[in-house]
């Protein structure tokens, strides 16, 4: 693990102050993006934050952003780690068709398709197809060595006609309680955000509080160097890519569910984008190693609550890609540290009757290993 | 590694996935083609034959439309050469210029964007082959680049829907719309938008106060609604540019603890399936139909066209409208 691609670590010195540490942790970013969209929806609309009981289940914009986002925060989980393995998965958005192709076509020729057995075979079947599919991906890029975002693409372009061509290219309407719970259904929270924090949970203890995490960033950072090391390198890689299109699957059933519906062109189109920049502004590095899956969870909760804000906020349709773009551009600035560091020099030759540098307290310069414009997200 | 070599690769990459989508999605638009395949230029023969470009299949009013325009090509004795756009004007223009290769008799397309047309309209032109638009128009100054226009009026349906309305908000004081329009900057959604905004001057009563696209799809529509009943409260009518659109809205308004057709009135456009059956079971209040069954009027067109007779430039899809009544004694026979 000498390659000079391995990130570098976040600085946090022994015994710094509280600000220090807050400052000095890449999630201050992403979560300070997602706190200001919050208050900028609030300003236009200022019923925004406000929650209510309805019906026995909580109902409010902020609920609809936990329950429209636990699709992209679920398919970007599995992307992070993906992406932690130097990978990149194309494939999401067809295998979110596909899953809602088959659940759906399963439940409306069931016998009975109002009845709890039908729709959890049906989605049952689907998860089994999207596990398959993952084994797919997961063999061209790690036994046949293709590179990721062309093996992944072949997916990507096949799936969807695979789902036109099990739905026969007809939106499939199907009337049945159980499977809508999963998408629309509440347990006081949405069950959607609900799973999504279930599998979210899993994956956090499973990659921190074992050495899969660890392994996961290592074959990301230098897969022959970990080869070496005595790491299972291939089996790693096509776990998570299996991991991914079961990600991808479960939220390919509660976009389907949400709408009782699966469209086959429509269902998650452009999705494997969102969960791509959900991954980036939670500040996993495409070029893989290091991770951040609370990260990713706050990059999704953008991404989603932006999207709220255009229809909260009244913005015209015809503007919506550019203020979404703008907005996605100042949190990427936001996070660069050598802008940040551009800046704070600026400052400084603003003000020149301040000698030293505003951080100088909260951190000893013998403390830090590098130069900090290059290392620390100051 | 150097992270510049590694960027470069990654935008060779890029590019050379961007090329493989292209190839493919091409590909897969020949794979669709009708059973007449590859037999050659209709020049020899007195069979009509006609290239088709159709859009995709993004819906089923499209796969409607599709089987309408294959099933009267071959009982109209036509030979047809059909393929599929998957909603790129690129692939369009490509199946276009295919068949002016191929001598077609007739060629036949549905665009996908209203500009850009110019270009391989002029070629056809210059072939000698007609070309007859079905369902959707272009922008372009020289109408000579085309024979006619075969489709539904977008404005009028609109209209129609702000007709109803007006003629429903009668003695109530304020009534608030909520708009779910089509895919920015298609034709449908400009259009509808359009005729429904002229409708409804002649009530001031009525007011448009939220607005925003729902890209056609139910999943669109549902978002756009649970966040419209936040920001606006008081909404009293949901006008959505298609049923897929109102579809959704009705499953947020239902988790709003609202009652769809009741507490909001919903009035939608297209008339498919589904959409006929919510209006029919009450969610839905008012529809005005657009018929994607243009086949039979099509192929009349393109035998007339072929003959050099002359044809209007415009020629307007028979369309009607349905209320909750009218809806249950059509549901029965409802063939999309």
């Amino acid at each position: 693990m000498t390659s000079p691609d391995l990130p570098a670590p976040v600085e946090r010195p022994a015994g710094a102050s509280l600000g220090a540490r807050v400052r000095g942790s890449r999630l201050v970013w992403p979560a300070l993006a997602l706190l200001l969209l919050l208050v900028g929806n609030t300003i236009a609309s200022p019923s925004f934050l406000g929650v209510r009981l309805q019906d026995g289940h909580l109902y409010g914009s902020l609920v609809d952003i936990l329950k429209n986002g636990a699709p992209i925060a679920l398919i970007a989980l599995g992307m992070t780690l993906v992406i932690a393995t130097r990978g990149i998965d194309l494939s999401v958005g067809a295998v979110v068709a596909i899953a809602a192709a088959v659940t759906c076509t399963w439940i409306a020729g069931s016998p009975d398709p109002t009845s709890a057995s039908a729709a959890l075979t049906g989605m049952a079947v689907a998860i089994a197809l999207c596990l398959v599919l993952g084994l797919w991906n997961g063999l061209l890029v790690s036994v046949l060595g293709i590179q990721p975002i062309i093996a992944t693409l072949v997916l990507m372009t096949a799936g969807r006609g695979i789902a036109m061509l099990i739905t026969d290219g007809q939106i499939i309407t199907v009337n049945n309680e159980s499977f809508s719970f999963v998408g629309s259904g509440f347990l006081l929270f949405p069950v959607a955000i609900l799973l999504a924090l279930v599998v979210f949970v899993v994956v956090a203890l499973l990659s921190r509080r074992t050495a899969l995490g660890l392994l996961v960033e290592s074959v990301g950072i230098n897969p022959e160097a970990s080869r070496l090391a005595g790491l299972r390198s291939r089996t790693i890689i096509w776990t998570v890519y299996v991991f991914s299109a079961f990600c991808a699957g479960l939220a390919g059933l509660m976009i389907s569910a949400n709408v009782n519906a699966a469209d086959a062109n429509n269902a998650g189109l452009f999705i494997e984008m969102d969960a791509i920049l959900a991954v980036v502004i939670g500040g996993t590095s495409l070029a893989g190693g290091r991770y951040s899956l609370v990260g990713t969870l706050l990059g999704a909760l953008t991404i989603q609550t932006l999207t709220t804000t255009v229809y909260t906020v009244g913005i015209a349709p015809e503007v919506t890609l550019v203020f979404k773009a703008v907005v996605v551009i100042a949190v990427f600035l936001l996070q660069s540290a050598r802008v940040r560091a551009a800046f704070a020099r600026l400052g400084r030759r603003g003000g020149p009757t301040r000698p030293v540098p505003r951080t100088a307290p909260a951190r000893p310069v013998a403390a830090r290993p590098r130069p900090a414009e290059r290392v620390s997200p100051s | 590694m150097r992270p510049t070599p590694r960027l470069t690769r990654i935008a060779t990459l890029l590019s050379v996935a961007a090329l493989s989508v292209t190839t493919l999605a091409a590909c897969g638009g020949g794979g669709e083609a009708a059973p007449a395949g590859q037999s050659g230029g209709g020049g020899g023969s007195d069979k009509l034959t006609m290239g088709f470009a159709q859009v995709g299949a993004e819906s089923g009013w499209r796969t409607a439309n599709t089987k309408s325009i294959q099933e009267s090509a071959s009982s109209a004795g036509v030979d047809l050469k059909f393929s599929d756009a998957q909603q790129k004007q690129e692939n369009q223009i490509k199946a276009i210029r295919t068949y002016i290769q191929q001598k077609v008799d007739v060629i036949a397309f549905s665009p996908v964007v209203e500009t850009g047309w110019d270009t391989v309209l002029l070629e056809a032109k210059r072939a000698n082959i007609p070309v007859i638009l079905t369902d959707r128009s272009v922008d372009s100054t020289d109408t000579t680049l085309y024979k006619t226009f075969l489709g539904s009026d977008f404005v009028a349906e609109g209209k129609k829907a702000g007709d109803w309305l007006v003629k429903d908000s009668e003695g109530k004081s304020e009534v608030d719309v909520a708009e779910l329009q089509g895919t920015t900057g298609a034709a449908p959604a400009i259009d509808r938008k359009e005729g429904f905004a002229e409708a409804i001057k002649a009530a001031p009563q009525i007011k448009v106060v939220a607005s925003q696209t729902g890209d056609f799809t139910r999943s669109g529509g549902k978002q756009v609604m649970e966040a419209f009943l936040k920001s606006n409260p008081d909404i009293d009518v949901v006008y959505a540019h298609n049923d897929d659109m109102a579809l959704g809205a009705i499953e947020a308004i239902e988790a709003a603890g609202k009652k769809p057709g009741k507490d909001i009135e919903i009035i939608s456009v297209d008339a498919v399936k589904d959409g006929m059956t919510a209006l029919s079971e009450g969610k839905i209040n008012y529809i005005v139909e657009c018929n994607p069954l243009l086949g039979p009027q099509l192929m009349d067109l393109a035998k007339k066209v072929k003959a050099g007779e002359e044809v209007p430039q415009r020629v307007v899809t028979e369309e009607t409208t349905f209320t909750q009544d009218e809806a249950k004694k059509a549901l029965p026979d409802r063939k999309y």
